[in-house]
């Protein structure tokens, strides 16, 4: 590993391998990856950006429930995920669902969590990954305490989390942060600043230069980097990570990326507080497209292997929902079961009130 | 057997789970090298070193999400807010983290936390240090909430506590903390969390109280004998949530009348849900209604007059006068 969070401080320009282009700015940073490697970062994306076409059509067709979109932030979520290990424990927010499927999580899971049935929180035994926050900033003081776990246990895992622009404003994720610094944890705080929370830019957001600098404050390294650029995001994930497993402690990367979308699919209109010649220009720099671009010259990737993946992503995308559709449904005594190890009296009298009536 | 004060009894809890089982982690503001400014945890850090008894920065949501991160691989934290007051400040750590944690996936996780925080009224204390939220915290499904009476029961109920594999909080009354000493085994026991206690017998009325309370409804019970030779039974709750209903009603099967004395304001607390189970459970029994002895619906109030806000002897008394006479 190079000294990334050394090389990149906050004050420089943000961290890029590819240009959105496809062109290499940076050969030395380039992550040593083989073909297969790359081909395999390029088959995520493409499989997500169908899968999230689809699941916005699922939404509009009543037939999924709560979700938020991806499109646009593919690099800086399948980047990072990939640059983790197994064992290292996710804490999402509740837009990643990507990584949390990258992770382990069965895709009809992430579709049961969309339509709020328990189920798509019971995470397989061997997922690393929290269920989606809602509360923003929750898992940011969460993860201080994984990460401080993972040291405490010795084990050379990292605690990943991801929170939005506007979820650097909450005290949480100051305290989340300087919780892990303070005790010097495994953990990596991954800032998806895709320039929105809902409808409020940035510039109202704070009035801090940019988000990385937060880091500052909490005595821990940062770094801004190419949201839109998977190896970019890769290498900075592989570095933060490889630093909290040799005891060099927590790091922050800032990304800097683009939704397409609307906030969720509960009647966010974007249009309503961006502009298309915003949009346009982000979409100019998406990371499929500049990604596609490098592999095409390296030889790496035509449109078979492009369209064969839309069809494994159609197809696996159909097959988890009618998996979710035959999933059973929940109950009210299946869920009262789930407040405690040993229900109290008072839990049992209502959970036999409530069987009583759903056997009939 | 070792005569103990509430605060040692406490201590001694903590030592006996560190020593038991290496899962178990102590922490807080002021907990290690200082012992907790209440000395709760004094001498931990130097016997079980500082990974496992250590200081946090100063801010109580990062404890507490501390505490389900710890939780989630697999350790036992036992973590302090230094005054209930502040507990404001961790709420969403609590209620809407730990306390949701098993139900919301399903059971593949839990929050082992333990939440031990002093609080209660009658020392003095600065603003929001002695408020009694427990009522606020019992109306959250997931969680669970002790309140002992004497330093037997805070050892025993405190090592349930920190066994249990859902989040207990654990409220500590500061006025008990060292006001008298009782015989506590040296070694590892239980007290059983949603079990009350009978503290004194009687066949007339019904007392149900929690906390500091418990000793001044013992002493308006001894009033009540002594001016008209009627016998109060006497409930320790010790736990408040979930509430033992059954010894409830098994009391008022007998005596036919009851009332609940908390030292927290009076509307929508702790009391007004027992009262309500009562409606439930035992009305067919009763012979006059379930009154509340408790504060008056204000803000805690200011030091110079916070003994004549709390509950005292003679306003449990006259509130068991009034069942009695109904």
């Amino acid at each position: 590993m190079s000294q990334l969070f050394e090389t990149y401080s906050i004050t420089s320009k943000p961290f890029q391998i590819l240009d959105a282009d496809g062109n290499v700015t940076d050969t030395d940073m380039m992550p040593d990856l083989t073909d297969e490697q790359l081909q395999e970062l390029m088959r995520r994306m493409v499989f997500t950006r169908v899968w999230d076409q689809r699941a916005i059509s699922l939404n509009r067709q009543g037939r999924l429930g709560f979700y938020a979109p991806v499109a646009g932030q593919e690099a800086s979520m399948i980047g990072s995920e990939f640059a983790l290990d197994r064992e290292d424990f996710i804490l999402p927010s509740y837009r990643d669902i990507p990584q949390m499927v990258w992770h382990g999580l069965p895709l009809y899971q992430a579709f049961l969590y969309s339509r709020g049935h328990q189920h798509g929180g019971q995470i397989p035994e061997d997922v690393h990954v929290l269920m989606p926050q809602i509360i923003i900033g929750a898992q940011i003081v969460q993860t201080a305490g994984v990460a401080l776990g993972f040291k405490k246990n010795g084990k050379k895992h990292v605690a990943v989390t991801y929170i939005g622009d506007g979820g650097t404003s909450q005290g949480d994720f100051y305290e989340g942060l300087n919780f892990a610094g303070a005790y010097q944890a495994p953990a990596v705080f991954i800032i998806q600043n895709n320039r929105y929370a809902i409808s409020v830019p940035l510039e109202k957001q704070t009035a801090a230069e940019t988000l990385a600098q937060k880091s500052i404050a909490a005595g821990i390294p940062g770094i801004q980097v190419d949201g839109m650029d998977v190896l970019a995001m890769y290498r900075a994930t592989r570095e933060a990570a490889e630093r909290g497993r040799s005891g060099e402690g927590p790091a922050l990367i800032e990304a800097l990326t683009y939704r397409y979308g609307p906030h969720t699919m509960a009647g966010d209109d974007p249009t309503r507080y961006r502009t298309d010649d915003e949009l346009n220009d982000w979409e100019k720099k998406d990371p499929l497209i500049r990604f596609r671009k490098f592999l095409k010259k390296k030889d790496l990737w035509d449109d078979q292997q492009e369209n064969s993946v839309i069809e494994e992503a159609k197809t696996a995308v159909a097959d988890a929902i009618k998996k979710a559709d035959e999933t059973a449904p929940m109950t009210i005594s299946g869920l009262i079961d789930s407040m405690f190890e040993d229900l109290p009296s008072h839990l049992e009298e209502q959970k036999a009130e409530f069987a009583a009536k759903e056997e009939n | 057997m070792a005569q103990m004060t509430m605060i040692q009894a406490i201590l001694d809890a903590m030592r006996t789970e560190l020593e038991r089982d290496p899962k178990v982690l102590v922490f807080g503001e002021d907990v290690g090298q200082n012992g907790g400014v209440f000395r709760a945890t004094d001498g931990l850090q130097k016997q079980f070193g500082e990974d496992r008894v250590f200081d946090t920065p100063l801010a109580e949501s990062g404890i507490m999400g501390l505490a389900v991160g710890l939780g989630l691989q697999g350790f036992r934290p036992v973590a302090e807010i230094q005054f209930a007051g502040f507990i404001f400040e961790a709420m969403d750590e609590i209620v809407s983290q730990a306390a949701r944690m098993r139900y919301r996936s399903g059971g593949r996780y839990h929050a082992p936390i333990v939440i031990r925080s002093p609080f209660g009224g009658g020392v003095k204390t600065p603003e929001l240090h002695a408020d009694s939220l427990e009522g606020m915290l019992i109306q959250n499904p997931g969680l669970k909430v002790v309140i002992p009476s004497n330093p037997y029961d805070a050892k025993g109920l405190l090592i349930s506590a920190i066994r249990d594999n859902d989040p207990v909080i654990f409220l500590e009354h500061m006025k008990l903390y060292r006001s008298f000493r009782d015989d506590v085994p040296e070694e590892a026991f239980t007290v059983p969390i949603g079990k009350a206690r009978i503290v004194r017998e009687g066949s007339d009325i019904t007392v149900i109280s929690y906390g500091a309370m418990v000793h001044t409804a013992l002493k308006a019970a001894e009033e009540l004998d002594k001016s008209r030779g009627l016998q109060a039974e006497v409930i320790d709750l010790r736990t408040i949530s979930p509430i033992d209903i059954d010894t409830i009603v098994q009391s008022i099967e007998k005596t036919n009348r009851a009332i609940v004395v908390q030292e927290a304001q009076k509307s929508a607390g702790t009391a007004a849900e027992i009262i309500a189970q009562i409606n439930e459970k035992a009305i067919l029994h009763l012979e006059a209604p379930v009154l509340r002895v408790a504060s008056p619906d204000t803000v805690y109030p200011f030091a110079a007059i916070e003994d004549q806000w709390l509950p005292d002897v003679k306003r449990v008394l006259e509130g068991m006068n009034n069942v009695i006479d109904f």
